[in-house]
């Protein structure tokens, strides 16, 4: 087990010293959601790489920390492809891959509005032990994550998962309203939930200076997200449902950190869940892939 | 271990994507390659701000610091595809043509909170207003290389 922490430790580790070895030249302005979408979308030809973690408390079983990995491209400037790999590890149980996701963006309206919508396509192929809790839907709530890993694992869902972003920003402020529609392809039936946030940098203004700690590099704000049943018993009954500050730090070397504490809202849901992420930019990746492969020299 | 084929399945399938989409970007970065040629259709987009887009006067217009953070905004999030001094390059066309230069402040306001999304130029509405605002001082600093009437446009 160890020497199985040791290597993705290894692995982790020689990816972001890779990462930061690339050049670069932008800086990411990225929102401070881990769970909501805005509307913005990668900028094209760009790949973003990130990395993130959940800690859960588990009442009736052992804590547990998910993570995840996510490829998230730019194809077009109205369409962004994601590929996720999931993992967890449950403390005094073990540590296993959990399965992976393919999530599409697309946005629909050409210009900027009060409200603007993009349509959220995603295939996902995991297992029941995935835990990283990245939607919250149907009637998911806090027991489900409580049976052992050698037994969840043997569950394997294949499920497409539809959502509706709205999202506008006013004034330096962003909001935020997800619908999540999801049809696991085992003839279950459809199941439903949400995400809300809002969110502000500290500073409207950019610094006339380079600087790290500069408040406009700093996005602080909320996002609320649960379940709302599914197609035979909709509602909130019987859901889980979560509110958490969430906090950006968007650096001039194009990381962005992020962290967020989010707190169960009834006797459902996690009492606490803890996450963070590191996330880089590549700029021009799709670029340099093409020149690999013999394209503009 | 079953799940784990499909995985690399599926990035490979993205890997390939992305070679797809470079070949056709037709995306070089103006320091490593040739800038665009001239094509004043691409900038049309700006004569398409509403009257009341293009009449809005930059607020920070007197203030001292705004093309100097501009500057930094440009480097940051716009030479990536408009060059380093907004010359142009494959990805993205010159700043400096008198067509951007002597556009209003307000056109150019409306067209970065608007992006030019079927034509690879994102929506910068995720950046604050001011800092929108900055960026156009900075780009009308730059001036242009010539004025309106010896510019490239083809002559009737």
């Amino acid at each position: 087990m160890s020497s199985i922490i040791r290597r993705t430790a290894l692995g982790f580790a020689i990816l972001w010293i890779s990462l930061a070895c690339l050049p670069s030249a932008t800086r990411a302005q990225e929102n401070p959601y881990i769970v909501a979408y805005d509307h913005y979308l990668e900028e094209p030809g760009n790949l973003e790489i990130e990395y993130f973690s959940t800690f859960g408390t588990q009442r009736g079983g052992n804590d547990f920390h998910a993570y995840w990995l996510e490829f998230e491209y730019g194809a077009t400037a109205w369409w962004t492809t994601e590929f996720y790999l999931d993992g967890q590890t449950t403390f005094g149980d073990s540590t296993i891959f959990t399965g992976y996701r393919w999530e599409n963006r697309l946005r629909l309206l050409k210009h900027e509005h009060f409200v603007n919508p993009v349509l959220y396509v995603e295939y996902e192929h995991t297992s029941g032990a995935d835990k990283i809790l990245k939607e919250v839907e149907g009637h998911d709530v806090e027991s489900d994550y409580a049976v052992p890993n050698s037994l969840s694992r043997k569950e394997h869902d294949q499920e497409m998962e539809l959502k509706l972003l709205l999202s506008g920003t006013h004034k330096g402020w962003n909001f935020v309203e997800n619908t999540i529609a999801t049809k696991n392809l085992s003839n279950e039936p459809w199941e439903f939930g949400y995400a809300l946030g809002a969110s502000r940098p500290l500073a409207l203004k950019a610094s006339a200076k380079r600087c790290s700690f500069c408040r406009q590099n700093f996005i602080a704000g909320v996002e609320m997200y649960g379940g709302l049943g599914d197609r035979y018993s909709f509602g909130l009954n019987n859901t889980s449902h979560y509110l958490a500050p969430v906090v950006a730090w968007n650096l001039p070397s194009d990381w962005t950190l992020r962290l967020s504490a989010g707190f169960g809202l009834n006797d459902q849901s996690h009492r606490f869940l803890l996450r963070w992420g590191v996330s880089r930019e590549v700029p021009g990746f799709g670029s340099m892939v093409g020149r690999l492969f013999g394209g503009h020299k | 271990m079953k799940a784990i084929v499909p995985a690399l399945v599926v990035t490979g399938a993205l890997l390939v994507l992305s070679v797809a989409l470079a070949q056709t970007q037709k995306s070089e970065k103006a320091s490593g390659g040739p800038a665009a040629s001239y094509d004043p259709t691409i900038y049309a987009e700006l004569q398409k701000a509403p009257d009341k887009a293009r009449n809005r006067p930059n607020p920070l217009q007197n203030d001292p610091e705004a093309v100097a953070a501009g500057s930094i905004l440009f480097e940051q999030h716009c030479a990536e595809c408009h060059g380093d001094v907004a010359e142009g390059t494959r990805k993205g066309p010159s700043l400096l043509v008198p067509e951007v230069q002597s556009a209003p402040p307000g056109a150019i306001f409306w067209l970065l909170t608007n992006g030019v999304v079927r034509k690879k130029m994102p929506v910068w509405s995720k950046l604050p207003e001011p800092q929108r605002w900055q960026l156009v001082r900075y780009i009308k600093s730059l001036g242009g290389p010539t004025p309106v009437a010896e510019s490239q446009a083809p002559k009737p």
